[in-house]
């Protein structure tokens, strides 16, 4: 037994809303760069739905994941070694970026540089890939939010065409859910076995895989082996970039960015201990329905005085042990056994779990009149709607309706339980007893679940102790802006001698601030020139004007501009005449926030 | 007795454009390792780069793998194996020609796909376009070489332009026989150093970094975290002094 340490993800899909806040807070803080303007790390999916990219579930096609020779032994889909070197120069397995979609921007110009006429001028999309402009804009991360277009695209789901069911159309009216995906942090990571380089890696202390910036050459097989294609090619850079579970917030205690602002409050965060040596073996299951419960077996008992001492012999610090106790996330999976694995089937032991929803049924069920929230009309319903069954069992165990059934009956038990007691009725144990368990561990299960505290949802132990002081930038350890560079590098037009994207890269931060700044001063948007000065709203944090956006003031006569003040009030707004004739480039505005 | 243009030529410029590029290496692999990439722009447009693309690189690797062949094994190691003269320059001639033609035809398809692909073009730099000039000038003169040679088959360069390749290795230059072969050879020499003494310097270091060990290596990666790495800042001591 080896043991391991993995931070490890639930996400409550009863509770997602679909409100993309993750998303956007994701990509605010880690893809809102030139290069990654077509990257969600994190992305909400409407099932059913294609998803993003499109139909990336659709193995035949991409090749993404494992697969299990003739002779039982695990080799990437896409081919061996040898095979992925064969491909090397031309990867066919390769979305194309309009698999993702096309990114753009908007000519905001126009509406103030369009001389006077009869007609609105109109802000037109413009690419972000080509810098040209786009009559149509036809697809984006989540085009078929809410089933839009759905009648359309309904033959693009994978996993509907999987389930060779009937009714399809009233399926789509009954049946509908969101996904919000993230990269799985696989145990048996097939994006990292695709890495020819050796950049990507699964970091040994808490299981998160990264790529490695500066090792990274950009060969692309890894978007070629991820099956859930959480793997993103850089088109400025040239790397590969990926979701990092927020590592450097997972190190000093916090959750991730997407769980931290989740308004649904569904995320759990917790530890997971494993037993590292028999995961290749769970991974080569031979039955792709076993692989659930193979991965399942993996996980060890923290509870277990056994486990804790072969923890501690492994070298788990002793917070990480105590925190793999106290895991959420472990309770969710293992104790109250209602998260199950995204897509198990491609043999890569994903870490990110799913509570089934249960509210389509709920909601089926009181549409045809009957009590929503009887567990008897309840269990009947889970049995009989056999495609919401059947349909979440191709997503999350490889087709076997049975897990699914269980948890989404423990789902509905906690819900019948918990309305007799705010009804005042008596409780009756008869319902836990149903799904084998107790009144106190349906509570339980409650309280996590519904109540979702916030330290309950989060129990992440800090990165070794002994680091605490070096991570965070305090006065002791120095600058944050004290890398090898320097500060003043980064921003969109930082380059070495070789062009574009050679040279140091600047931290992450220190990009996305410098862009966030040039985007604000900046005197033009949507720039045909090239990626520089664009304008993206989503990046502007409301301090000063964003630029581009206004047109520029007329320099006046009383010499300073006036800060924080809304430059728009005073009225000085040139329009059509002669843009950007002023003769200094000096305002005030939006400067007063960042400096 | 060599002119010292010749000497120049043949017998420092190689060394100079061969110290260029393995310093040019080093000083990149340690100040660059972020910009070390393909820049792979298949994500844009990936029809035309599908053909293109092995054609060029599958061409070079022949290419290669022809000069190692012509220029590091003597003709009388050949003969001794029983291949005649005749059917050597055969081989190579129409070897040369194949992979030659295959690599100018993946070559000239890349360019124009470069230019004509909207979203390609604009990610091309002014480096990269200096670059295509240095890459076409070098596989021009060494397929017009082979193409002249082809035609007129009457110059053996494992004569003159072998040994001296191999002269170079021992440090005792043979200039003079560089110094007489015919114009093309030598065009060919020149504007192929020229060009690996700027492969550091642009996207052509790619190369360098051939991920052969991916070969040997087992499938799943593991590393600790960098105890030196964490975070952005420096260490520093866990105290500061007083300014009093």
């Amino acid at each position: 037994m080896r043991v391991m340490a993995q931070i490890c993800m639930v996400m409550n899909l009863d509770k997602c809303i679909g409100c993309h806040t993750c998303s956007v807070t994701c990509k605010q803080t880690w893809t809102s760069r030139p290069g990654v303007e077509y990257v969600w790390f994190n992305n909400v999916e409407t099932r059913p739905g294609q998803g993003y990219p499109r139909r990336y579930e659709d193995q035949e096609r991409w090749r993404g994941g494992w697969k299990l020779t003739s002779r039982g032994r695990l080799v990437p889909r896409a081919g061996g070694r040898a095979r992925r070197l064969a491909s090397i120069f031309a990867n066919p397995l390769l979305p194309n970026i309009r698999d993702y979609y096309e990114p753009w921007t908007y000519d905001y110009n126009a509406l103030f540089d369009t001389p006077a006429g009869d007609d609105f001028p109109v802000a037109a999309p413009r690419s972000l890939i080509s810098g040209e402009r786009m009559n149509t804009i036809t697809w984006s991360a989540n085009w078929d939010d809410n089933l839009g277009g759905m009648p359309e695209h309904e033959s693009d789901d994978v996993v509907l065409q999987r389930i060779q069911d009937k009714v399809r159309m009233e399926l789509e009216q009954t049946f509908m859910f969101y996904l919000p995906r993230i990269c799985e942090h696989c145990i048996n990571p097939s994006c990292v076995a695709s890495c020819p380089s050796g950049a990507l890696y699964k970091r040994v202390e808490d299981g998160i895989v990264l790529v490695d910036q500066d090792r990274c050459r950009g060969w692309r097989m890894c978007v070629t082996g991820c099956p859930y294609k959480k793997m993103y090619f850089n088109h400025r850079t040239g790397k590969a970039e990926k979701c990092t579970f927020c590592f450097p917030r997972i190190e000093v205690g916090q959750p991730t960015v997407c769980s931290e602002t989740c308004v649904g409050r569904l995320r759990y965060i917790g530890v997971l201990l494993y037993d590292a040596d028999r995961a290749p073996e769970a991974a080569a299951t031979p039955r792709e329905q076993d692989l659930y419960p193979a991965q399942l077996g993996l996980f060890l008992n923290p509870h277990d005085p056994e486990v804790r001492r072969a923890a501690e012999q492994a070298g788990i610090p002793h917070d990480w042990v105590q925190a793999a106790r106290r895991s959420p996330v472990y309770d969710l999976i293992a104790t109250y056994g209602v998260a199950l694995p995204l897509h198990p089937e491609y043999r890569t032991l994903p870490m990110v779990w799913y509570v089934p929803p249960l509210s389509p049924v709920v909601e089926a069920i009181t549409a045809s009149g009957h009590d929503g929230e009887d567990y008897r009309n309840l269990f009947g319903a889970i049995d009989t709607l056999r495609i919401p069954v059947s349909y979440l069992a191709e997503l999350f165990t490889a087709g076997d309706p049975a897990p699914v059934e269980l948890a989404l009956r423990r789902l509905a038990a906690m819900r019948s339980h918990r309305r007799r007691i705010n009804l005042g009725e008596p409780v009756d144990p008869e319902i836990a007893a149903s799904v084998g368990f107790d009144v106190d561990k349906l509570d339980r299960m409650f309280r996590l679940l519904s109540l979702a505290k916030y330290e309950e949802r989060y129990v992440i132990p800090t990165a070794a102790a002994g680091d605490v002081r070096r991570l965070e930038e305090t006065e002791l350890s120095g600058c944050s802006l004290d890398y090898e560079g320097g500060p003043g590098m980064g921003g969109t037009e930082s380059s070495g001698p070789f062009g574009e994207a050679s040279g140091r890269p600047a931290p992450l931060s220190v990009e996305t601030f410098h862009g966030l700044r040039e985007r604000q001063t900046s005197e033009s948007a949507a720039e045909t020139a090239g990626h520089r000065g664009r304008i993206n709203l989503l990046n502007w944090d409301g301090r000063g004007l964003p630029e581009g956006l206004f047109p520029k003031r007329r320099e006046d006569g009383d010499g300073h501009g006036d800060g924080h003040g809304d430059g728009r009030r005073d009225g000085h707004v040139d329009r059509g005449e002669e843009p950007g004739a002023g003769p200094g480039e000096v305002s005030g505005r939006g400067e007063g926030g960042e400096s | 007795m060599p002119s010292p243009v010749d000497i120049f030529l043949w017998g420092a410029f190689p060394y100079i454009a061969v110290a260029i590029l393995i310093s040019g290496l080093i000083w990149r692999y340690r100040y660059d390792k972020f910009g070390w990439t393909t820049r792979s722009s298949e994500l844009y447009e990936s029809r035309l780069l599908r053909w293109g693309s092995p054609m060029f690189h599958f061409g070079l690797l022949v290419v290669l793998l022809g000069h190692i062949l012509g220029l590091f094994i003597p003709a009388g190691w050949t003969a001794a194996v029983g291949v005649s003269e005749t059917f050597y320059s055969f081989l190579a001639v129409t070897l040369g020609i194949v992979a030659g033609v295959l690599t100018y035809a993946g070559i000239a398809l890349l360019i124009w796909r470069r230019r004509t692909t909207g979203p390609v073009f604009l990610a091309t730099t002014v480096n990269d376009k200096a670059m295509y000039v240095f890459l076409v000038a070098a596989l021009t003169a060494g397929l017009a070489t082979t193409l002249i040679n082809a035609s007129t088959l009457h110059y053996d360069y494992r004569v003159d332009v072998s040994p001296w390749v191999r002269s170079l290795f021992v440090f005792q230059p043979e200039v003079a026989l560089m110094a007489r072969t015919p114009i093309e050879y030598r065009v060919h020499t020149i504007t192929g150093l020229v060009l690996f003494a700027i492969v550091p310097f642009t996207r052509l270091v790619h190369a360098f970094a051939a991920p052969v060990q991916y070969l040997f290596r087992p499938y799943i990666v593991y590393r600790a975290r960098d105890p030196r790495n964490l975070g952005t800042a420096a260490l520093r001591p866990g105290w500061k002094r007083s300014d009093v």
